[in-house]
């Protein structure tokens, strides 16, 4: 395998990983208001997420680093052709991350109050954009013979992107109430379960759309059978759901998430972002990538580390097993 | 005004603000791992009760430096996009590299510790904080490499055909002269902040809280947040020292520009002052010690340091026509100002260990003032030493290879821009008025009672599933 074509992978891997983990906390931000009923709920809810949300986000750090360093021109185009659907999406990171640090921080209801719609509108801002971004790189967009973005923001919001972003929002709230019926009890796991059955209709419908008209823009053999894989993990998921598997409902939606977004990379290989413009501004993998030297650095370090970050990672996943509920919140 | 002029004070604004509570975290993580070490190795309650103080401090800090840190990362592609194609074969990699090995060890981890107080055994989670601190300090590492490529860049080649810079050595870059002394320089630079903090907070509580059960506590941390600021002054000199010979080796106009010495000398005097209009011609008052600059630039008495004027002919003559002199009186008065805040810490410091000495209380009120904006003066040396390093650099993006002029994103317009920058700068104005008032709250409040540990294994704790968490959000 050409290294480029591994780094493409590898980059897939990244954001896969970043949406299956943030997909769920995104999902419990976006729940805060519509679960927990009073504060000692809300609190149910954010540690459930507490000791890995900050973990999860690394996923992206990670993966916006490795587009650096494997496609500097993919990375260019991108971050400075999608500006303002990344400038809210860092707003909305900054302010939800540090709402989960300083709601506590004042005994107000007021105060709580405000840090607690931070998290939401920081959760539910993300979670679109993320799906508008990634249906438009899949789309494709306007780009120069010289890779530059020639488009703007409405060029963005096309109904393809739009759905995408509905998508993303759909799924993500899911599967997070299906991570909050995986680890509450009492009340608060009733109020998830059910509402992961109904929020998983909509996005089974989304979903479903979505992936057919992904399909119809481009495919192959191996994007066909992971969408049809992806839909029927979703489906099993929430059949899960349904006789209180929660367990197996949780990884349902995470492997769903999962394939999506393999589909999505596997129909769009070798190309990195198409364009609509002039077939010359196309990035691939051949001339977006980095020289093969620093690939193979790269291929080296994320051999060695790429294992003992997963395994850390599902270390604190199994330290934090346990089901919260109200009783565990101490007093202060 | 345009969109280079905005994307070049977004970055000054994001970067100095970020770097507001890098140093902290990078500091202070360590500096509580070893307050939990001692408690770990004496059992004595008071260095737990710190333990949980200073940490809490740490974590209010440590979610700004998180979410600023991703901003400066998607930064480069937003608004410097020419420049990430130009180097992204050769600076992506420290960036990845840094997120892989220390982003997600110190999030991790400090998660595991943030949440793990009655979940993991006591010697496990002592070393969840020690592997979170060491985290930072090695993200500290990877993006000093990639910044060190900026000042002096080396191990690459310029590809003839694309023009861009190609990696050739990945070691060269890892082992940079100017990154191997800006790391330790800069390290130091953390835990001068971390230390003036400690000082600063519990020298308050000795002096204004009366004798209560927390005061032997405080008493230790004034003499220990004093005693690492010393060291930390102590080793900021001897690092900027060594970094001001290989700046002058390699960007001798960042030196001339620090010194506003328009013409070559030797020997040089050091300017400590100097009033006048700082453009070469009048000199209405000056300072200056014989010798220093020489010493300083070369390590010889008499060694020859160069001018503005000749490197600017010498520049143009190897670069072409231009202006490659950077902005003077912020270089010089921005290197005056990083080692005179650095050293009004120290002094500070020292005060407040010498009034605390063989277990005296302090009482005067102007050290208490003085200990009271303790924490300000390395926080303002840290943010005028980048930015003497960053705007020394000028005109260059990349020295001797790319203007900062030809890096902006083409793609970018003036209104986009400005519209990122006015949201970057507002919101982080409220996230600052909020932060220091959280931090000022949990300072005030004193240190946290503790619960005496359990005493059980580890292995007995799953029994206790309806005991309250030891910390939740």
């Amino acid at each position: 395998m050409e290294l480029s074509t591994f780094w493409f992978l590898l980059i897939a891997v990244l954001f896969t990983g970043y949406f299956v983990l943030e997909g769920f906390d995104f999902g419990v931000g976006v729940l805060l208001r519509v679960l927990g009923r009073d504060d000692r709920e809300r609190r149910v809810l954010i540690n459930t997420i507490g000791p890995v949300w900050d973990g999860n986000e690394v996923w992206l750090i990670t993966a916006g680093g490795a587009m650096f360093a494997a496609f500097p021109e993919w990375y260019a185009t991108l971050f400075s052709g999608f500006y303002l659907p990344l400038l809210l999406i860092l707003l909305a990171l900054i302010v939800r991350g540090v709402a989960f640090e300083y709601r506590h921080g004042r005994d107000h209801a007021g105060w709580k109050d405000r840090w607690d719609w931070a998290i939401t509108i920081g959760s539910v801002v993300p979670a679109v954009l993320w799906g508008v971004a990634f249906a438009n790189i899949f789309r494709g967009v306007p780009l120069t013979a010289d890779h530059e973005y020639a488009g703007g923001l409405l060029t963005l919001l096309n109904p393809y992107g739009l759905l995408g972003g509905a998508t993303f929002l759909a799924v993500f709230v899911t599967h997070g109430a299906l991570f909050l019926a995986l680890k509450t009890a009492g009340d608060i796991r009733e109020h998830a379960n059910r509402l992961a059955g109904r929020a998983g209709l909509v996005a089974v419908l989304l979903a479903g759309t979505f992936l057919v008209w992904s399909l119809v823009l481009r495919a192959n053999p191996a994007a066909v059978v992971l969408a049809v894989l992806a839909a029927v993990a979703l489906v099993a998921g929430l059949a899960a759901n349904r006789v209180r598997r929660e367990g197996w409902a949780f990884a349902g939606t995470a492997t769903a998430i999962a394939l999506t977004v393999a589909t999505l990379f596997t129909a769009l290989f070798p190309e990195v972002m198409p364009s609509t413009l002039d077939p010359a501004g196309t990035l691939t993998t051949a001339n977006a990538s980095s020289t093969p030297y620093t690939l193979t650095i790269m291929t080296w370090v994320a051999a060695i580390f790429t294992p003992i970050v997963l395994l850390y990672q599902a270390w604190t996943y199994w330290i934090f097993r346990r089901r919260l509920d109200t009783t565990h919140i101490p007093t202060h | 005004m345009d969109a280079l002029d905005v994307a070049r004070w977004q970055f000054g604004v994001t970067t100095v603000y970020h770097f507001l509570f890098v140093p902290l975290t990078i500091g202070l993580g360590p500096l509580v791992a070893v307050l939990q070490t001692m408690w770990l190795r004496t059992g004595d309650e008071k260095y737990l009760r710190l333990t949980k103080f200073y940490g809490k401090l740490f974590l209010i800090n440590f979610a700004m430096g998180i979410v600023t840190g991703i901003v400066q990362e998607f930064q480069f592609g937003m608004n410097w996009s020419d420049y990430s194609r130009f180097v992204g074969d050769i600076f992506g990699a420290p960036l990845a590299i840094e997120a892989l090995l220390a982003f997600f060890l110190e999030s991790t981890f400090l998660g595991l510790w943030i949440f793990g107080w009655d979940r993991l055994p006591k010697r496990v989670h002592l070393a969840t904080i020690w592997a979170a601190a060491i985290g930072s300090v090695l993200s500290a590492y990877f993006i000093l490499a990639a910044n060190s490529f900026m000042q002096n860049p080396v191990g690459y080649r310029i590809d003839p055909e694309s023009g861009r810079a190609e990696l050739t050595d990945f070691v060269a870059v890892l082992t940079n002269k100017v990154a191997l002394i800006t790391f330790p320089h800069t390290i130091a630079g953390a835990f001068l902040v971390a230390g003036s903090l400690i000082v600063s907070v519990s020298l308050w509580h000795v002096m204004r809280r009366g004798v209560t059960d927390e005061t032997p506590a405080h008493r230790f941390a004034t003499r220990f947040g004093a005693v690492v600021t010393l060291v930390a002054t102590a080793a900021v000199l001897v690092t900027g020292d060594i970094q001001s010979k290989i700046m002058t080796q390699v960007q001798p106009m960042k030196m001339a520009a620090a010194e506003g010495l328009y013409d070559t000398e030797s020997p040089a005097a050091f300017s400590v002052l100097t009033v006048g209009s700082l453009d070469g011609g009048r000199e209405v008052f000056a300072l200056k010690i014989p010798y220093l600059l020489s010493w300083l630039s070369t390590g010889d008495v008499n060694g020859e340091v160069h001018g503005i004027n000749d490197l600017q002919a010498q520049y143009a003559a190897q670069y072409g026509p231009g202006d490659y002199a950077p902005m003077i009186p912020v270089a010089y008065w921005s290197f005056r100002l990083m080692i005179g805040f650095g050293l009004a810490a120290a002094l500070v410091a020292l005060l407040v260990l010498w009034a605390q000495r063989r277990g005296r209380t302090p009482s005067s009120k102007w050290l208490l003032r003085a200990g009271l904006v303790l924490p300000l003066l390395p926080l303002a040396a840290n943010a005028f030493g980048w930015i003497f390093t960053e705007m020394g650099r000028q005109p260059w993006i990349v020295f001797g290879e790319m203007l900062t002029r030809d890096g902006v994103s083409r793609s970018v317009s003036l209104t986009e821009v400005l519209t990122s920058f006015t949201a970057f700068t507002l919101i982080y104005a409220i996230l600052a008025v909020v932060e220091v008032r959280l931090l000022l709250t949990y300072a005030k409040r004193g240190l946290p009672p503790v619960a005496p540990p359990p005493d059980d294994d580890p292995g007995d704790r799953d029994a206790d599933e309806d005991r309250p968490l030891a910390f939740a959000y």
